[in-house]
């Protein structure tokens, strides 16, 4: 079964990270929603719906970190012609327009107490709505396809179309004058957020992205699986 | 916070903050299952397709020389 | 004469020739244009103000639908003949011949539908200050359209339900052009000046312009292999 040594070694790295990602998640999740829910204190001006920014914000950052890494292995997959890449790049993108519809959700309800709007045009929630709609398109274009490998590939030049709406969405807030409030904490001089806030932010994110790893993981080995039916499937076909 | 009372109703916001951890909770949740159920599907699939291939073979290698797709 | 810009000119004039024969078609997305975007007095009401207020942004949304229409089209004729293979063959790079098709889009869909805005400005009560830059804005955002169709077009061959998935596809990505097309007749009816985005839609049209065929070509070549 030679064509399956590559994906195999693969299969067994991810199979022996999966137990550390899956027991991070378990502890993180937890202490992170602790901390965000109780051990945290009100703040002096929102009071505590600044409780949604240790959701919001995580999610965001899952949101674009995922894009990311899809750009990342569609860029692989493009140049290396490397097959497991493809995969990464189909099973991460459900989990980012996931993690994209919670920021999206979050936000309007944080937004509504704190600016009186569940929405405004803005070009942050514009560019995340327009990466959600890519993360959709992808989802979608991957899908459409009865060759599997072919919706891959098509996919992965997609990703790499759409990814010039990363920066977009990150330095938004400084281009333009917008509602969103700009970074305080991805920023060159540091965060300017207090530390009680911090760590719930820090654990959620960490919790969230140990999350994403497990599910990952999960997914590209339903996708090996699922490509290894195809490949029987085929060689019965023409046995 | 002075009770369980204020913690529920979170300054007011009540009506924001919990739908906020509600969602995620929920999609945290909705990842995790699709994600298993994925995995078991494949798999079972698999298992028949092999199955079915492990079977043929039994009745094929009676009545007909090596040379199969391994 | 290089050998691309040899295909260039031929692959222009041959859609060219094909878009005209099939005039219909032409008709048929300025039809589209039109009746779409007359649906809306109808929807909100024929109240002069309000009409006034939305018209920019009317027909270009409606431009957008109406050039994402024939989209799906670009390549595939020649994909199922086999002219496509054909031109990837060729000595002149895949990027230059889809510059050409999608300059002969441009043609008969973008330029079809910028002739004909004017007429629905006046019927959707454009604000006079609005009448030049609209034209001039169409100008330069719908040949970006074409472009961004063309990654779009050449992405969706051969999948189902083609159509539909070209504009899911496309639309996000050519957000900006609409922005910063009603942008620029906004900016003009409230005596700011269109100049501004009117030098953006430039910029987006300039990168689209060497980017867009390069993307479009990798897709071709992807569809081409597996086919």
């Amino acid at each position: 079964m030679h064509r399956y040594a590559n994906p195999a070694r693969f299969l067994r790295i991810v199979t022996a990270v999966l137990p550390w990602s899956a027991g991070a998640s378990a502890v993180l999740l937890p202490v992170g929603f602790y901390l965000a829910l109780l051990g945290s204190p009100p703040d002096y001006q929102q009071g505590d719906t600044v409780r949604i920014m240790y959701v919001h914000v995580p999610a965001a950052w899952m949101a674009m970190s995922i894009y990311s890494l899809m750009a990342a292995s569609s860029a692989v997959a493009l140049v290396w012609r490397h097959p497991v890449a493809e995969l990464v790049t189909k099973a991460a993108a459900p989990i980012g327009a996931v993690f994209t519809a919670v920021c999206l959700i979050t936000g309007s309800l944080w937004g509504e107490p704190m600016w009186g709007t569940w929405w405004v045009w803005d070009a942050r929630l514009t560019s995340v709505l327009v990466l959600e709609f890519l993360y959709l398109g992808y989802i979608a274009l991957v899908n459409a396809f009865d060759d599997a490998t072919r919706g891959a590939r098509a996919g992965a030049v997609l990703v790499l179309v759409g990814f010039v709406n990363v920066p977009i969405i990150k330095f938004s807030v400084d281009w333009w004058n917008t509602l969103h409030q700009p970074a305080s904490i991805m920023r060159l001089g540091g965060p300017t957020i207090d530390i009680h806030m911090l760590a719930p932010l820090l654990v959620m994110a960490l919790g969230f992205t140990s999350f994403f790893v497990t599910v990952l993981i999960l997914r590209v080995r339903a996708e090996l699986t699922l490509r290894k039916l195809r490949v029987l499937r085929l060689a019965q076909a023409t046995a | 916070m002075t009770g369980a009372g204020d913690f529920w109703a979170m300054g007011g916001y009540a009506a924001f903050v919990w739908p906020a951890y509600a969602i995620t909770l929920a999609a945290l949740v909705l990842l995790l299952v699709t994600a298993l159920r994925a995995q078991r599907q494949a798999e079972r699939a698999l298992a028949m397709l092999e199955g079915a291939r492990g079977r043929r073979h039994a009745r094929a290698s009676s009545d007909k020389p090596a040379g199969d797709l391994a | 004469m290089t050998a691309a810009s040899l295909a260039f000119r031929a692959v222009l004039a041959r859609d060219l020739r094909l878009g005209l024969r099939h005039g219909s078609d032409i008709a048929m997305v300025v039809s589209f244009f039109v009746l779409a975007a007359v649906l809306f007095p109808f929807g909100v009401g024929p109240e002069a103000n309000l009409l006034t207020r939305i018209s920019a942004g009317v027909v270009w949304v409606t431009a957008l639908l109406a050039a994402m229409l024939s989209l799906d089209r670009l390549f595939q004729a020649d994909y199922e003949d086999g002219s496509l293979d054909q031109l990837a063959l060729s000595p002149a790079p895949l990027a230059v011949i889809v510059l050409a098709k999608a300059a002969a889009h441009w043609l008969t869909t973008g330029l079809p539908l910028i002739v004909v805005a004017p007429a629905l400005g006046l019927m959707l009560r454009l604000d006079p200050a609005g009448f030049v830059p609209l034209v001039l804005a169409m100008l330069i955002g719908t040949p970006s359209l074409s472009l961004f169709g063309a990654i779009g077009a050449a992405l969706t061959l051969g999948a189902r339900r083609g159509g539909a998935l070209v504009a899911l596809l496309v639309l996000p990505l050519v957000l900006p052009v609409l922005i910063f097309g009603v942008g620029a007749v906004e900016a003009a009816v409230t005596g700011l000046g269109p100049r501004p985005h009117l030098l953006i839609l430039g910029a987006l049209l300039a990168a689209a312009l060497p980017l867009a065929p390069l993307a479009a070509a990798v897709a071709l070549r992807q569809a081409l292999e597996s086919a």
